[in-house]
């Protein structure tokens, strides 16, 4: 029973994927709908993922530092398991987790309030594939500027650890500079950036099959942009597991 | 010209449409009338193909809607132009975007002259001055004409409009009706409008079809309407007061 419905609902949003894909019915339109979803999903989220990198960064500092207070240890290897939490773990997976709150509920709640006020099938009675129409766009804003976006986390979060070895005093800021320096392994920037497309697409897909399928009224809308959002974090915490088996053992 | 053969649809073992046959012909407003809950807005959805039909067949000018394919359904649907129940206004646009919406997508119009074409549709229906206003800044009468503004925007050979003049007072109603008409008999468009509107039915009921718990219970002009001797139509006509003093005075 469990599994049959849990079958069932793959196949449909493998079917939704596929009516998504298509090639568009005027190019200008689509191209307008990208910029829209490009604030809306992108921009928008820089200001929260900014603060949120600076402070987990510096965190991430300071209980290393805590951790790792052993005569033995030179004080850089600080400097270093810093960059790699933030670089590995913490700028695409948790901030990806972040935004499946942020974006992920947005596009639920989205879709699935035009679905119920019969917009969805506004759309389709004009000619035009709503699947595609709504959704691409907004899964190409996502896979494009993610990217960046993590890019700009990882900045910051490393800048919060400097912060923390300059203002909290956990250890002595050239050794945070030296840290970060050693032993760097681009590799590890790309499988980050993999990962995080992976996410964005699971994220922007995974969100807009529980917002086009919505059947009632607003009250289902509001259960339905949970279980996006659930469903999107179980989905990037699992990726996350096959990608790290796969690009990094 | 659409034509509907034993038109079948039901929902998880509930049969709503129970065999409907009709024609619908161009130039003419055919009105479908019936209680609320009778099926009128399945019948409208499954004729432009938003439902799939359980049996039956649909066709458009002789062209049978379940044998196209997508291309060729696609471009049936740009001749289209529909007015839902809950006007399905596009919220995140202004009321100009939402009307000229299928002209940005499948026209080769410049912004001016997409402009000018939404003036004239918003004039239409007697709307002014509301171009960049969004759907939610408007009454709910005025979505509803620039509901039906973006249904002629793209100047159809199909208008669908489901309850078109419900929560609307006397007077917008009539407005609303009479403009539909005139569009119908303008453009020679052929016109299906659910209604349960007695006003409606006298207004501009060119050709009537009565449904009933999902079968057709009658069919024909408003003139018709009066003088028949089906029971159900009539238990369904003169269920106002007004309607039963007027006949008792007739
Ligand atoms: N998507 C749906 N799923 C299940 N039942 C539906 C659906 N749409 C309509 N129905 C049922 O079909 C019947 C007719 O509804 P409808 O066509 O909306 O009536 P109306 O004549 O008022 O427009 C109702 O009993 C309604 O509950
Ligand atoms: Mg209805």
């Amino acid at each position: 029973m469990f599994l049959t419905e849990g079958i069932r609902s793959l196949g449909k949003y493998f079917i939704l994927l596929g009516k998504t894909f298509h090639k568009p019915e005027n190019w200008r339109e689509y191209r307008k709908a990208l910029v829209r979803d490009l604030e809306l999903l992108g921009l928008n989220s820089i200001g929260i993922v900014s603060i949120i990198s600076l402070f987990v960064g510096a965190v991430v500092t300071i209980q290393t530092a805590y951790n790792l207070d052993d005569p033995l240890v030179p004080d850089y290897y600080i400097g270093i398991a810093t960059r790699e939490s933030i670089i590995l773990e913490f700028s695409p997976t948790i901030i990806c987790l972040i935004l499946s709150g942020k974006v992920g509920s947005n596009i639920a709640s989205t879709l699935g309030s035009m679905r119920v006020s019969e917009q969805i099938d506004a759309l389709e009675v004009m000619g035009i594939n709503p699947a595609a129409y709504l959704i691409m766009p907004k899964v190409i804003a996502m896979v494009f500027f993610n990217p960046l976006l993590i890019v700009i986390s990882m900045f910051l979060g490393i800048l919060g650890g400097y912060f923390a070895a300059e203002f909290a005093g956990v250890l002595a800021p050239v050794d945070y500079l030296q840290g970060i320096q050693s032993d760097f392994n681009p590799f590890y920037i790309t499988y980050a950036l993999i990962k995080t497309v992976v996410f964005s697409f699971i994220i922007t897909t995974v969100s807009a099959y529980y917002g086009f399928y919505v059947k009632g009224g607003a009250i289902e809308v509001g259960i339905n942009a949970t279980k996006a959002v659930v469903s999107s974090s179980i989905a990037i915490i699992v990726a996350n597991y096959v990608l790290t088996q796969i690009l990094l053992v | 010209m659409i034509e509907v053969k034993d038109l079948h649809k039901g929902f998880g073992g509930q049969e709503v449409l129970k065999g409907i046959s009709t024609k619908f012909h161009q130039g003419k407003t055919n009105l479908i009338i019936g209680q609320s809950g009778s099926g009128k807005t399945v019948f409208l959805k499954s004729l432009v193909g938003l439902h799939s039909i359980d049996k039956g067949e649909i066709y458009y000018d002789g062209e049978r809607l379940a044998s196209m394919n997508d291309d060729q359904r696609k471009s049936l649907r740009t001749e289209m132009g529909m007015v839902f129940q809950g006007n399905a206004l596009f919220d995140s646009l202004t009321i100009e975007e939402n009307v000229i919406f299928a002209l940005g997508m499948f026209s080769d119009m410049t912004q001016d002259e997409m402009t000018e074409r939404a003036n004239f549709c918003l004039k239409r229906v007697n709307l002014e001055n509301v171009n960049n206003k969004f759907p939610a800044e408007l009454s709910g009468g005025m979505q509803k004409r620039v509901a039906l503004a973006r249904a002629i925007a793209f100047k159809p050979k199909y208008l669908f409009c489901d309850e078109p003049n419900s929560g609307l007072d006397p007077k917008t109603a009539i407005v609303i009706d009479n403009l539909i008409q005139e569009i119908t008999q303008e453009y020679n468009i052929t016109t299906v409008i659910n209604t349960h509107d007695m006003n409606s039915v006298m207004e501009i009921g060119d050709h009537i079809i009565y449904i009933k718990y999902g079968i057709k219970e009658w069919e024909g002009s408003s003139e018709d309407i009066l003088n028949t001797e089906n029971e159900s139509i009539n238990d369904f006509v003169y269920s106002s007061e007004l309607f039963r003093k007027i006949k008792a005075k007739l």
